[in-house]
């Protein structure tokens, strides 16, 4: 593992520092020169699109030389604590140069986009500081070679989404989205946190190229110790990957700019959680109970998101439910084992998620600055106040129908090819337990709402009659290049990604699978492997596809974008649909259940109980009121009378002399 | 010679000036009191040099002495306080009160 002298061991250290230099050259431009527009543009999108560059030359000696061992890269001693020794390391390997490339391309063309979605911001310079650093967190989160070093990007990609989401922070309601982000995540993390000691004090290493060879000899499969290590580190990918139940604060990060929805909300951070599930393979192989548990959270929420996504009219939102739905399925198929699907899936996922993002960017973009024309206040993300877009924005009318089909699972583009893989593999482990079909069953419903609830959101936004308003739709035009050639390169992406890993029999099947392979074959192999038939698989296809066309079919037909009303004029909706728009009310559940009553105790018993009157009142008050009554006494014999002096003064001589007399 | 009477004299006058201090309240008849304590003292002093040498009697000296000081400042002190107050009763005079 001695670190060769080669561009792969040399580069991992450039990867994190390129996007860190931005950072911190943004960072001191937005407080010395925020109006150095360009510099801060060229500075934002070259750190990121050279460390692309670093990825790619990396990746390029990776195939040429054939490395087999992960590569591990050693800076500096960082924690040594009794038998506790981290290092400062970074660990390329198939599956880091894979998460690499995919989280600097992606980033490298929405930072691009970001050049003309955040031209008019005050807070340029201080938006692409932060969007720097993030880079460089993913970077030491997808790079590092031990959980703690994973652990500090894993926070470090928090902190940029907390500061993101918040952005716009003079809105108080945008400051709260942030917060709730924030503080949602650290119940994940303390799950995390717990899973760490518990493996530190097995297995006495953090190091992830030692635990993939210690922990199949420490533990036997199933043990309940290793359950208990898989299931808390999977519910630090809960909070982070936004499953239920801990979702809730994905759909309100949606308060950030619509390019931070697209990277880390959509494509790299909340991918983290699936990132670390296969990363740390070895105990969910180990445990095939917490392995079931993942699926079944992931299938869970895989449907109950796409169900609230039917009825979102903010075309945000029904893209953030989208994502923890899609999260979902990344879940289901690292839960089945199939860690190569899962992260096929990821990559997918990241190119058409961001390009509908992106796209969405695009149309708000558009919106905001037809209303911005007429000084109107209407809601510029609300579909109800969009319809017939194509004409005006013709760019990203068509990529986001690519990207649309691709999320829906029509072949040949990625998402079907993604999509399907993971349901095989969810269905191949059914053999003998029913519960894996129930788990095929909850993803092939969500894969017909996916289909049901895009096509509508299409459908609204860029068909029909156009609903803006009469005065502003002469404004209404579609964006500059700076913005639309990111969006033709994804969808070229989303086109393409299905290439990565094609099914068996064609030319170059199971590429990203044989490539992964190295990492993930021995929790794969742990878990032991299941096999479809040649027409089971042909057959879960053709469902795959008559689901997809189904839902798309009846969204076309079903829904009628002539008879929307824009936002401000809408009925209320009523039943089962007023359910699905108010998200099933999870949110006032956690607050009535959990904050409420939270906040009450640390109202009550915590600050006005225990701080102001055990501490403050008996404890502070009460010594000082003490002193202050024992000095009261004390002044109560100062009469100022001489002759009471003089009495306690012989009293007391009488006093002293009895004493020593005696 | 005469050791048992001066101290007998003694522990009266004392007495008396103790007893003159918890009773009354003029603050010139404190002060005559103060002197016939001191004086009191003296006495003993004067008495018990006769059997235990002079040192005794060079106390006496500087008790007096003291007492001389002390009568100065006194009686300055009860000039101010009755030019402030237009008394020297001190059932009137309560001015360190907590």
């Amino acid at each position: 593992m001695a670190p060769a002298a080669s561009p792969v061991a040399n580069g991992a250290g450039l990867l994190v520092l390129l996007p860190f230099a931005g950072f911190l050259a943004n960072g001191a431009l937005a407080f010395l020169r925020p109006r150095s527009k360009r510099a801060v543009t060229v500075i934002g999108v070259g750190s990121i699109a050279a460390a692309f560059a670093v990825g790619l030359v990396i990746f390029a000696a990776m195939l040429r030389s054939h490395v087999e061992v992960p590569i591990v890269r050693t800076y500096w001693s960082w924690l040594r604590v009794g038998t506790l020794s981290v290092d400062a390391a970074l660990l390329i390997d198939h599956l880091s140069i894979v998460m690499v490339l995919l989280v600097t391309g992606v980033s490298t063309l929405i930072h691009v986009f970001s050049v003309g979605y955040m031209g008019e911001d005050p807070g340029y310079a201080r938006y692409f500081a932060f969007l720097n650093l993030f880079v460089a967190c993913m970077l030491v989160l997808v790079l590092g070679a031990s959980f703690p070093v994973l652990f500090v990007g894993w926070e470090g990609v928090g902190l940029c989404s907390y500061l993101l989401i918040g952005f716009w922070f003079e809105d108080e309601q945008k400051a709260a989205a942030g917060l709730k982000a924030f503080l949602v995540n650290r119940i994940g993390d303390a799950g995390f946190l717990v899973a760490m000691f518990l493996i530190f004090r097995t297995l006495g290493t953090l190091d992830f190229v030692q635990l993939a060879a210690l922990a199949p000899q420490h533990f036997t499969p199933g043990e309940p110790l290793v359950t208990a290590i898989a299931l808390l580190l999977f519910l630090g990918c809960i909070g982070k990957s936004a499953q239920i139940p801990l979702y809730v604060w994905l759909p309100d990060a949606m308060a950030g700019p619509t390019p931070v929805s697209a990277l880390i909300h959509a494509a790299t951070m909340v991918t983290a959680g699936v990132f670390l599930v296969a990363r740390a393979g070895v105990f969910f192989g180990l445990s095939p109970v917490a392995s079931a548990v993942v699926a079944g959270i992931g299938a869970l929420t895989a449907l109950f998101a796409a169900t609230i996504g039917l009825k979102q009219w903010d075309i945000k939102k029904v893209l953030a439910y989208s994502t923890v739905s899609q999260l979902g399925y990344m879940f289901v198929g690292v839960g089945s084992a199939a860690y190569a699907a899962g992260i096929f899936h990821l990559a997918t996922h990241a190119f058409f998620k961001a390009l509908l993002f992106l796209g969405s960017g695009s149309v708000i973009h558009a919106m905001h600055r037809a209303y911005h024309h007429t000084h109107s206040h209407a809601d510029a993300q609300d579909m109800r106040n969009m319809g017939g877009l194509r004409d005006y924005l013709p760019t990203t009318f068509r990529t986001m129908w690519i990207a649309t089909l691709a999320i829906a699972g029509i072949p040949p583009l990625a998402g079907f090819f993604s999509k399907d893989e993971i349901l095989a593999s969810a269905f191949a482990r059914g053999h003998g337990a029913p519960y894996w079909y129930l788990i095929w069953v909850l993803g092939a419903a969500g894969a017909l709402l996916s289909a049901f609830y895009m096509t509508r959101l299409m459908l609204y936004t860029f068909h029909g009659p156009n609903r803006t308003g009469d005065a502003e739709r002469a404004h209404l035009a579609e964006s500059p290049a700076v913005m639309t050639v990111p969006l033709v390169a994804l969808a070229a992406l989303t086109v393409a990604g299905g290439l990565l890993n094609l099914p068996e029999g064609l030319p170059g099947a199971q590429w990203l699978h044989r490539w992964l392979e190295p990492v993930v074959g021995v929790p794969a192999a742990l878990a032991g492997s299941a096999a479809l038939g040649r027409g089971t698989e042909i057959t879960l296809v053709v469902v795959a596809v008559a689901l997809a066309v189904t839902g798309m079919w009846l969204a076309w037909t079903r829904l009628h974008p002539e008879q929307l009303v824009p936002a401000d004029r809408a009925p209320a909706e009523r039943g089962f649909a007023k359910l699905l728009a108010e998200k099933y009310h999870v949110d006032e559940i956690y607050d009535a259940v959990l904050v409420r009553p939270l906040l009450w105790v640390s109202r009550t018993v915590f600050w006005k109980g225990l701080d102001a009157g055990a501490i403050d009142g008996a404890g502070v008050n009460g010594s000082a009121t003490l002193a202050r009554t024992l000095g009261w006494l004390g002044t109560r014999l100062q009469t100022g009378q001489v002759g009471m002096y003089v009495a306690f003064f012989v009293l007391g001589v009488l006093a002293l002399l009895g004493a020593l007399s005696r | 010679m005469f050791l048992g009477p001066s101290l007998a004299v003694s522990a009266i006058l004392f007495s008396l000036g103790v007893t003159g201090m918890l009773l009354r309240r003029n603050a010139i008849v404190l002060f005559m009191c103060v002197e016939l304590m001191l004086n009191a003292v003296n006495l003993t002093f004067v008495a018990l040099s006769q059997q235990l040498g002079l040192d005794g009697q060079v106390f006496v000296f500087f008790v007096m002495t003291v007492a001389a000081a002390e009568a100065a400042v006194g009686l300055a002190i009860i000039i101010a306080l009755f030019r402030h107050k237009d008394t020297v009763d001190l059932a009137n005079i309560n001015l360190l009160r907590g």
